[in-house]
C-alpha cells in the first residue's frame, strides 16, 4: 500500500510515536497582534511549527495589471525561513512556496469580502520560522487571525487542518515522520462556523471510508482551533482593557 | 466607536460569529446576513440600535466618504492636479479647478509640492474608490506650520468626546489650534509647550484609547496641566 513498508509509525499500544492518539491534535497556541508595524498580525505555534503572519492593506493594487475593477486581490507570500528545517532552505521563492502562496490566496479569497475593496490589494505575508509538517495549514490559520486583526471584513475565519493515513490507519494532524513516511495527507481549509471547505489538497491514496474519517477528524480539529483563534483575538483587547467587555 | 462600549449590552465579536436572528432586524455596518442569522464580519463591539444590528470595528482602514474633512499629504504633482495620500487605500485627486489658487498650467508645484500637507474635504468618491478632493471651502488650506500625527480610526471619537467636548477642553488647556480630521490625522499648532502637551495626549490615545480607564487618565492629564 505505498509508503515505506518497514518504517513503524504506530506503537504496539495503538498510539503514535509521539504518544498521541489517532484523533489527537498537536498542541496549538495563537497570539494576535504581535507586530506593531503591520495592520494586523498573528503568531501561531502548532506542535513544533511556528508561523508569523503580517497583513497590510487594503491598499492600491500595484502593478496596475493585477487590479480588478470589481474586487480586491489578495497577495500572499508564503516563505520558509532558511533555518526553519534541519536542512537549510535556500532563501527566496521556489516552486513549492509559489504553489502554497497561490492556494492560500485562493482559500483566503473565499472568506474575505473582496468585493468591498475594488481595485485594491491586501498583502498577506506568511513566514514559517520553524517547520514540522503541515506548515501550509498553520500559515492559513495564522493568515485568518491576522486578517481579522487587521479589521478586514470576512464571512468567517478559516482554519487550516490536515489528516492523513499511516500504516493503513487514518490519523489527525501528521507530524514530520508521519508526513514523510505515511501513505496519504489531506490538508484542508475549513470555515468552522458553516463547515464549508475553502481549500483541499490530497497527497496519496485514500478510500472513500478513509476520506470520510479524515473529514470527520479535520472538522473536529477545526472547531478546536477555531476556539483558540477567537480567544486570541478577544484576549488582545479584553486583557488590555482590564478584562471588561 | 470605542467610546460607546460603556453600555452594558456590548460584546466583543469575531468574524463569522452569529450576533442575532435576521428576522426583524436589519444588518448594519460590519455585519452580513447569512441564512437566518446576522453574522459579524469584523472584530469589534456588537450593538443594536433601533432594530439595526451592527459591529463597531476595533481596527479598520479609513474609507473616504464624501464630505469628510481630511488631512492629506501631497504624493505627486502633475501639470494641473495633485495626488494626495489620505491615509486610505487610494490616493485622493485634487484637480486645479477645486484648488483655491489660480495657477497656470504646469505651475502646480509652485503652490503645493510633494510632501506638503493640506486640509481638504472629500468632494466625491465613486464606486471604484476614486477619491476627488476639494480645497474650496471655509478654512481649507495648505498647512504650512504645526505638526501632524496619526491616531487609529476608532480612537477619533474618544479624542473628540461627546459633541467635541474633550477636544474643546484640550484646545483650551494646551492653547493650541487642533484639527482632528476624519482620516485619523491630527494637526496641532501652537507654542512648543502646548504641542508637547498634545503629544502626550495623543500618545495616551494611541496606547490606552481602547481602555475603559481612558477618560479618567485623560482627565488627570488635563487637570495636571491646568494646575501647572
Amino acid at each position: 500500500m505505498g509508503g515505506y513498508g518497514d518504517v513503524k509509525l504506530l506503537r504496539e499500544d495503538g498510539l503514535r510515536l509521539d504518544g498521541r492518539k489517532v484523533d489527537e491534535m498537536r498542541e496549538v497556541e495563537i497570539e494576535a497582534g504581535i507586530l506593531p508595524a503591520a495592520d494586523g498580525s498573528a503568531w501561531v505555534k502548532h506542535g513544533l511549527n511556528v508561523a508569523v503572519c503580517a497583513v497590510y492593506g487594503p491598499m492600491e493594487a500595484h502593478p496596475r495589471k493585477i487590479q480588478r475593477q470589481d474586487r480586491a486581490v489578495i497577495d500572499v507570500r508564503y516563505n520558509m525561513a532558511p533555518f526553519s528545517t534541519s536542512d537549510r532552505i535556500r532563501p527566496g521563492y521556489n516552486r513549492r512556496s509559489r504553489e502554497i502562496s497561490k492556494v492560500t490566496a485562493e482559500a483566503l479569497e473565499s472568506v474575505v469580502l473582496v468585493e468591498r475593496f475594488p481595485r485594491s490589494k491586501i498583502r498577506v505575508e506568511i513566514e514559517i520560522l520553524a517547520a514540522e509538517a503541515g506548515t501550509r495549514c498553520v500559515g492559513i490559520t495564522a493568515a485568518a487571525v491576522a486578517l481579522a486583526d487587521a479589521g478586514i471584513p470576512m464571512r468567517d475565519l478559516i482554519v487550516g487542518v490536515a489528516s492523513g493515513k499511516i500504516e493503513d490507519t487514518v490519523v489527525l494532524d501528521l507530524d514530520k515522520a508521519e508526513d514523510n513516511y505515511g501513505q496519504a495527507d489531506l490538508p484542508m481549509g475549513i470555515l468552522p462556523t458553516t463547515g464549508e471547505i475553502a481549500f483541499l489538497q490530497m497527497d496519496g491514496d485514500l478510500s472513500f471510508e478513509e476520506y470520510n474519517t479524515c473529514m470527520e477528524y479535520n472538522l473536529k480539529a477545526a472547531r478546536e482551533i477555531h476556539v483558540l483563534m477567537i480567544d486570541a483575538l478577544k484576549r488582545r483587547y479584553l486583557e488590555k482593557n482590564g478584562g471588561e467587555a | 466607536m470605542s467610546g460607546a462600549k460603556e453600555g452594558a449590552e456590548l460584546r466583543l465579536v469575531t468574524p463569522g460569529e452569529a450576533i442575532g436572528a435576521s428576522s426583524g432586524a436589519r444588518a448594519g455596518t460590519g455585519t452580513l446576513i447569512m441564512g437566518d442569522k446576522i453574522i459579524a464580519t469584523r472584530v469589534g463591539w456588537a450593538k443594536e440600535n433601533n432594530g439595526v444590528t451592527s459591529v463597531d470595528p476595533i481596527h479598520a482602514a479609513y474609507m473616504p466618504r464624501s464630505g469628510d474633512l481630511i488631512i492629506g499629504v501631497v504624493e505627486s504633482v502633475r501639470n494641473n492636479l495633485w495626488f494626495a495620500d489620505v491615509n486610505g487605500p487610494f490616493n485622493g485627486l485634487l484637480p486645479m479647478s477645486l484648488a483655491p489658487w489660480k495657477v497656470e498650467f504646469g505651475a502646480a508645484r509652485e503652490q503645493m509640492d510633494i510632501g506638503d500637507v493640506m486640509l481638504a474635504r472629500v468632494q466625491e468618491v465613486d464606486e471604484a474608490h476614486n477619491v476627488v478632493l476639494t480645497m474650496k471651502g471655509v478654512g481649507l488650506r495648505r498647512l504650512k506650520e504645526g505638526v501632524m500625527s496619526e491616531i487609529s480610526m476608532n480612537h477619533i471619537s474618544r479624542l473628540r468626546g461627546d459633541a467635541d467636548s474633550t477636544l474643546r477642553q484640550l484646545k483650551e488647556v494646551s492653547d493650541c489650534r487642533v484639527i482632528v480630521a476624519e482620516n485619523g490625522r491630527v494637526w496641532v499648532d501652537g507654542d512648543a509647550d502646548g504641542i508637547a502637551f498634545m503629544r502626550t495626549v495623543l500618545d495616551l490615545v494611541r496606547n490606552e484609547g481602547h481602555m475603559a480607564t481612558f477618560n479618567a487618565s485623560l482627565e488627570a492629564l488635563i487637570e495636571n496641566r491646568r494646575n501647572a
